[in-house]
């Protein structure tokens, strides 16, 4: 293992969380014995022990990916650590333990005292009841007949469902990260709403954050039935801290005819300190099938954390008139990178879709738009509309748009918009003329640019994620 | 209107000040007073506009000696932000646009920001929107300009009109206003020129920054001053903008230069 790397695995919990010596892990190293082992610790059925074995088969013939334009050292594949579980979980007894900067950040971020808690590894039972929030809430969903539960729990209660669906959107063949999850996935959530059915809340994995520790490769699975609709956020404004380096999780969304699902994500992992030590490489695969006739998929990413992010939550529009959405912020900052944007892949007749991406770059922070549409020749009346902004903040960074179109169809409509602006001394000194400090004038410069993006984002996520970013970008400028 | 007893607003004394090592103001001398305009004219590269940033702060710049005083406060060491809470008001040459932040949205930021360092309430949106009618009917300026994305695709004499909009609102003890008068049509220099005269009063002063005559047909200035190699090189009365006029600058520039050697 080359010295960076080390470096990176072994830098001190920077949460100020004690890290205790693990005692059910399994070897560092991957081999097919780890996978058993990771299956039989679970008490999986034999299905799914195959559809890891199979997985990762497929995976010791696949070359990792380097068509991104992103950089970091080596992975050793060998040297991590494949299952480690239950994770203890690094508890304290007050909010007074708890490292006063990262208290500060909620402060401003505004979370509520009893999240603060939650996120920053307190006890929580001793400042609030999680388990009677947790409860009424599953009560509640159960009354709909939905079901929100993590993954290892659906296995086992729920594995019908789980057989029909897992690698339906995203086989295990599909990439070399969704390989390696295939294999080796040791949790995650599983969302079911059943037909008709409306959710009547925002599922957030706010609920699960005590709860579960899913990891660095995790497994998300939602499947809308007919005519259900649903609201999922995923992750939080709060920095998420965590010495795993590497992060390969799968998403898989499934809406079925006249379904609807909206799928949130706030990111904000540790993303290296100023000169690009540590933080985790962020490599994810998000797709979504609109598998019945006039259903819906829609993605919002708020994309901040990570020291190198590298996803494309993508739509296959298979449904006729089915509509995939892409709604993207990313914001990078010092030395972070990331490689982000969708694909919609058009089948269905008369499918739409939409991308919004709008990309932030400070300090010496590289950011690249990447996204492919493509329309197949029977998907006739297909229309896609792209919309690529980039920002950039000071000299020293960079911004990248990379549209791939390909229309195989003579009847499709696709149309790509692309701008480049920039947070400059002339517009600062404007808004400073008028007694409008720095820091006030960058978060509104950002709010308006990100505006058509943020939108789309629940109520309160939005809040805080435009807190998010004036926090992200404090003292990049001036 | 000139009154001997008034405050002085802005007084520079012997300023310099540089940008990137190259010194443009050498020498700079100019005292405001309360209820004075003031017309500082002068060819390209003068250092007329220079000062105008100086006085406004913008950090590109750096006070090299002198002295810039505002209401008998030193204002070297003050930040853009901290002037204008101060009262200082620069109307800019060239408006910088900023897409997707409303031009609403930005006035009443401004506003709140600078009430506030006034100790003064601050309005919500609603209440903002009642205060800020007056002023766009002295503009000639129709509401539907403050949902727009703030000087965003705004025409040359839109924005122009935003700057004064924008003096309108934060009532500033001084104004600078450098350039306004360029790339306006005729109306449009009426309509600007209207809404100065009306804002002027007896507390604040007004400083045009110009290059050509004309603006000082519609908004006459107290005192005007000439400004050549980064100095003023004389002060007059009106009479000077007609004599400029019809001799243009040459004659001064000569005068200056033989009183030199």
């Amino acid at each position: 293992m080359s010295t960076a790397i080390d470096n990176i695995v072994n830098q001190p919990y920077t949460a100020g969380f004690k890290t205790d010596i693990e005692t059910d892990s399994v070897a560092r190293g991957l081999n097919e014995d780890v996978i058993r082992t990771i299956s039989s610790k679970k008490n999986e059925p034999d299905w799914l022990l195959d559809f890891r074995l199979k997985a990762y088969r497929h995976w010791l013939t696949m070359n990792e990916p380097k068509w991104s334009n992103v950089t970091y050292p080596k992975i050793d594949f060998q040297d991590i650590i494949y299952y480690s579980a239950p994770k203890p979980k690094a508890t304290k007894k007050s909010m007074d333990e708890v490292d006063p900067e990262l208290l500060e950040t909620f402060e401003k971020l505004g979370i509520p005292m009893n999240e603060r808690a939650a996120l920053a590894g307190v006890a929580v039972d001793v400042v609030f009841d999680s388990v009677s929030v947790t409860t009424t809430f599953k009560e509640k969903l159960a009354e709909h007949g939905i079901i929100f539960c993590s993954f290892s729990e659906a296995v086992r209660d729920h594995p019908d469902l789980i057989k029909r669906y897992l690698g339906s959107v995203v086989p295990y063949t599909d990439n070399f990260y969704s390989a390696l999850n295939s294999a080796v996935f040791t949790d995650g959530s599983f969302c079911f709403i059943p037909k008709g059915v409306k959710c009547p809340m925002d599922l957030s994995t706010y609920f699960r954050i005590n709860t579960q520790d899913s990891g660095q490769f995790e497994r998300t699975l939602i499947v809308a039935e007919e005519g259900s609709q649903v609201s999922y956020l995923e992750g939080c404004t709060a920095p998420q801290f965590d010495t795993n380096q590497l992060h390969a999780a799968v998403v898989e969304l499934v809406a079925l005819d006249n379904a609807d699902i909206k799928y949130s994500t706030v990111q904000n992992w540790y993303a290296g300190d100023e000169n690009g030590v540590g933080g985790i490489f962020n490599f994810v695969t998000k797709r979504g099938l609109c598998k019945g006739a006039n259903s819906k998929i829609s993605w919002t990413q708020v994309e901040t954390g990570s020291a190198v992010t590298w996803k494309y939550p993508s739509c296959v529009l298979l449904g006729d008139n089915s509509v995939g959405e892409f709604y993207s912020v990313a914001l990078t900052n010092n030395m972070q990178q990331a490689d982000t944007g969708t694909k919609m892949f058009h089948l269905g007749k008369n499918t739409r879709s939409r991308i919004i991406s709008k990309g932030i770059s400070a300090g010496k922070s590289n950011n690249s738009y990447r996204g492919l549409v493509k329309v197949s020749p029977k998907a006739d009346g297909a229309r896609n509309y792209s919309q690529c902004d980039s920002m950039l903040i000071g000299d020293l960074c960079g911004a990248n748009t990379f549209p791939y179109l390909e229309v195989g169809n003579k009847s499709a409509t696709v149309e790509h918009e692309a701008s480049t602006s920039k947070i400059g001394e002339e517009q600062l000194f404007y808004f400073l003329s008028r007694g409008i400090d720095s820091e006030e004038a960058v978060s509104m410069i950002i709010n308006g640019f990100v505006r058509d993006v943020f939108m789309h984002l629940p109520m309160e996520f939005a809040v805080e994620a435009t807190k998010l970013l004036g926090l992200k970008l404090e003292g990049s400028v001036g | 209107m000139i009154s001997n007893n008034a405050e002085v607003i802005l007084n520079a004394q012997d300023l310099s000040a540089s940008i990137t090592g190259t010194q443009i103001l050498k020498g700079f001398d100019i005292t405001i007073k309360a209820g004075e305009i003031h017309a500082i004219m002068g060819p390209n590269g003068s250092g007329k506009s220079t000062f105008s940033k100086v006085v406004a702060g913008h950090p590109s710049y750096s006070v090299d000696g002198g002295i810039l005083e505002f209401r008998g406060k030193n204002l070297t060491d003050l930040e853009p932000d901290e002037r204008a809470k101060l009262g200082i008001f620069l109307g800019f040459q060239y408006p910088v646009e900023v897409p997707g932040v409303t031009n609403g949205a930005f006035l009443r930021l401004a506003y709140n920001t600078v009430q506030g360092a006034r100790g003064k309430d601050e309005l919500d949106p609603l209440e903002f929107d009642d205060y800020i009618q007056s002023k766009l009917n002295l503009l000639g300026m129709d509401a539907e300009f403050l949902e727009r994305s703030l000087n965003d695709g705004f025409s040359g004499g839109e924005k122009k009109r935003n700057e004064i909009l924008q003096m309108a609102i934060l009532e500033p003890t001084l104004a600078i206003l450098d350039e306004t008068d360029s790339g306006l049509d005729i109306d449009a220099l009426r309509v600007v020129a209207n809404g100065v005269n009306t804002l002027h009063a007896d507390a604040d002063a007004v400083v045009l920054v110009t290059h050509y005559q004309r603006l000082l047909n519609y908004i006459e200035p107290d005192f005007i001053h000439v400004v050549d190699g980064g100095r003023v090189i004389k002060t007059g009365d009106k009479s000077l903008a007609h004599e400029l006029e019809s001799r243009g600058y040459e004659w001064i520039l000569e005068e200056n230069r033989s009183s030199v050697s």
